[in-house]
């Protein structure tokens, strides 16, 4: 039941932002529906962590430990950026009398977001994740200027050639899931059943296919271009959800098949997905260096995180899964903190360049403060979360044999931690450009970082029992041994 | 051991053929117009594989997916284009592409050549002959469609380009996954009406703001050394 609200609460919000006598009150609609949502999905990790599966309709829709982790991460993200939204959106002016449609859409693209992880059938994956893309597409596109139409156009260029390819791969899932012999419906549980006895040729040409398709959509080098350019021209809150959800999705529908196919000896991907992985870390590690505004240079971390996951799964021991599904989760709170923050720096200070930001820390102590704390976590310094789960992904490579990828991978997260740490050390100290003018920080923006910072702060020195216990059932998903 | 190949069977191996021609005539055509009347063609013969299939095999499921492909793409897809897109765009002639016609002809033969070495090995695995026929040819599709979709510049012919992709999964797709649930394919083809929607308003939205639909020539955010082509 709580499930089936999960999936649904956000459609109900969606249309209730679009009734024209409602359009007023969109902003707090989109609050109170999607905060429920995260109480429920809350409920609903709880009942999976109880009884390891929740089945809200048979066949259809139903949630296991991964699924549930990524329905915990999608509304509380979805929730906090609604809340950051209030006052963000008002600050545009001219697009002020467009909100409406702005909540409207970031509550339809909730629901896909939310809707796909609890999709039993990986068809309806494959339709989840294509909608997620579209109603991106609009968001990314909001402002209307030239540059956010130009973002829009290529992400939805880049991101659409993957969607056949994709659905072909899809097909090919289930020729080899039908070439069994096995007459139940094709769901993510047969699939897993079956593994072992689908044509392994098969299996293997299905992942490549969806690879290559979702691969895009997550951003893994070399098809992230168009991700610095939409996570930068996106409305803030937009932005958040984007970078810090919106690219793990796919990418758990990735890891989900990465399971099934690890299942099946003959078929092993992994030492391609620790390539790949390496190679976007690599990409995303060298590009911050020289990169020129600060909400790309967050996009580009997005991509070395996704990259790491990636990694990660493709050592595939169960250390290892562990460590992506937690590296999961603290990048998507994470970085979602950082583009409030980022999000708050541009409506106060209105600008996007590094250059031009000196001094934050006099400016705005409250911001300076914010973007040092989110910069430190997102790069990875101790005592932050992310700084364990990439410890213990390269401790589990140690552990599996894998000297060689460990220390590309280490190198690379140093030199990503220097690029960044670089950047914004120059933003929140040194000398302001021109006379100091203290801003004022709207009060939605300061309760979302807060409200965002809050477990970013306490995961990395205590993990709850609960949570340790779901990140542990999601890691099994993926088919470690 | 060459066995008889049923009527249906053969005349679905027909409308492979016009398939994959329609697909080389995508990438010959510069005219607008012309593009979206190829689309429907093949749009229409990808249904009456459908129809031939679902007659050989007693498939309800195809006939659905047929009925589905001839509302969706023939029917709703075109319309929905003709209302989003001011005439002047729907009538334009593509002044610049990356290739020239022949070498785009030469790459999609490529590319259809490359489809047929790479399923070959799983598709000789099975006896089934629509099989053997419809995956490569709908690989091909795909790949092709990709292949327009990169070189072309014009808005309208990269979201064609898409929707022929699409067509190329399907055209496999209904020689090996013909069961598969009737609301999946309902989903699948109410995402390609939306893909449509809203890649047309986007469309509209560029020519108004930035006044030019020549995607190809989009140079705004280029920092990077890297472009997105």
């Amino acid at each position: 039941m709580a499930l089936m609200g999960v999936v649904l609460l956000p459609l109900v919000a969606a249309f209730l932002c679009w009734v024209p006598p409602f359009r007023r009150a969109a902003w707090a609609i989109s609050v109170v529906c999607l905060f429920l949502d995260l109480i429920l999905a809350l409920v609903v990790a709880s009942q999976v962590i109880a009884h390891s599966y929740v089945t809200a309709i048979p066949r259809w829709v139903g949630a296991d430990g991964l699924s549930a982790l990524m329905l915990v991460l999608v509304s509380f993200v979805c929730a906090m950026a609604a809340l950051f939204a209030g006052d963000y959106m008002h600050h545009n002016k001219a697009q002020a009398h467009r909100a409406w449609w702005f909540y409207c859409d970031s509550n339809l693209f909730a629901f896909a977001l939310i809707a796909t992880p609890a999709m039993s059938d990986p068809n309806l994956v494959w339709v989840g994740v294509e909608l997620i893309t579209l109603f991106a597409i609009l968001l990314v596109a909001f402002e209307r200027t030239a540059t956010a139409l130009e973002a829009a156009w290529k992400y939805a260029m880049l991101t659409m050639i993957g969607a056949p390819i994709s659905l072909l791969g899809f097909l090919f899932l289930f020729w080899a899931y039908r070439s069994t012999g096995a007459l139940a419906p094709e769901t993510w549980l047969a699939l897993s059943a079956h593994a072992t006895s689908m044509p392994p040729a098969l299996l293997r040409l299905a992942f490549l296919l969806v690879f290559v398709g979702f691969g895009a959509k997550v951003g893994l080098a070399p098809m992230h271009t168009w991700l610095p350019d939409a996570h930068s021209q996106a409305p803030s809150p937009a932005c958040a959800v984007l970078s810090g959800v919106k690219t793990s999705v796919p990418l758990y529908a990735i890891l989900r098949l990465l399971g099934i196919l690890l299942a099946s000896p003959t078929a092993r991907m992994g030492y391609w997905m620790v390539v790949i992985g390496l190679l976007s870390v690599a990409i995303a590690a060298f590009l911050l260096l020289q990169v020129r505004e600060y909400k790309r240079m967050f996009a580009y971390s997005t991509v070395e995180h996704m990259g790491i996951i990636l990694t990660a799964a493709g050592l595939a021991t169960r250390a290892s899964d562990f460590g992506a599904v937690s590296q999961m989760l603290n990048h998507s709170i994470t970085k979602s903190l950082c583009f409030y923050v980022a999000g708050t720096i541009l409506i106060t200070l209105e600008t996007r360049e590094i250059k031009s930001i000196r001094g934050l820390l006099r400016i705005s102590p409250f911001e300076g403060v914010a973007l040092l704390f989110c910069s430190l976590a997102i790069a990875g310094a101790p005592p932050f979360p992310i700084f364990l789960s990439e410890f213990s992904i390269l401790g589990s490579g140690v552990q599996a044999g894998h000297p060689l990828v460990v220390t590309i991978l280490a190198t690379l997260i140093v030199i990503a931690f220097v690029g960044l740490m670089m950047h914004v050390n120059g933003m929140v100290f040194g000398k302001p450009v021109g006379p100091v003018t203290r801003v004022k920080i709207p009060l939605t923006c300061r309760l979302a970082i807060i409200g965002a910072a809050l477990p970013v702060a306490v995961l990395g020195v205590y993990i709850p029992a609960p949570l340790y216990h779901l990140l542990n059932l999601a890691a099994q998903q993926l088919g470690g041994r | 051991m060459p066995s008889q190949m049923s009527a249906p069977e053969a005349l679905n191996t027909l409308s492979a053929g016009f398939v994959l021609l329609s697909a080389f005539a995508m990438v010959a055509t510069r005219q607008v117009q012309g593009v979206v009347r190829y689309f429907i063609v093949q749009s229409l013969l990808l249904s009456a594989s459908c129809f031939l299939l679902g007659y050989a095999q007693h498939s309800m499921h195809l006939y659905a997916l047929g009925a589905i492909t001839i509302v969706a793409k023939v029917l709703v897809i075109p319309w929905v284009l003709k209302r989003t897109l001011a005439r002047e765009l729907y009538v334009r002639r593509e002044i610049e592409q990356v290739f020239n016609i022949p070498a785009s002809l030469l790459w999609a033969l490529l590319l259809a050549i490359f489809s047929v070495v790479l399923v070959g090995p799983i598709t000789s695995a099975t006896p089934d002959r629509v099989v053997q026929i419809n995956v490569p040819i709908g690989l091909a599709g795909v790949l092709i469609g990709a292949f327009s979709l990169m070189v072309r510049r014009e808005a309208v012919p990269q979201l064609i380009g898409i929707l022929a992709m699409e067509n190329g999964a399907f055209f496999a797709g209904i020689a090996i996954a013909a069961e598969l649930p009737l609301i999946a394919e309902l989903t699948v083809a109410f995402n390609v009406i939306l893909i449509t929607v809203i890649i047309g308003l986007l469309t509209q939205d560029i020519k108004e703001t930035i006044g030019t639909t020549e995607t190809g020539t989009l140079r705004g955010l280029k920092e990077e050394p890297t472009s997105w082509r």
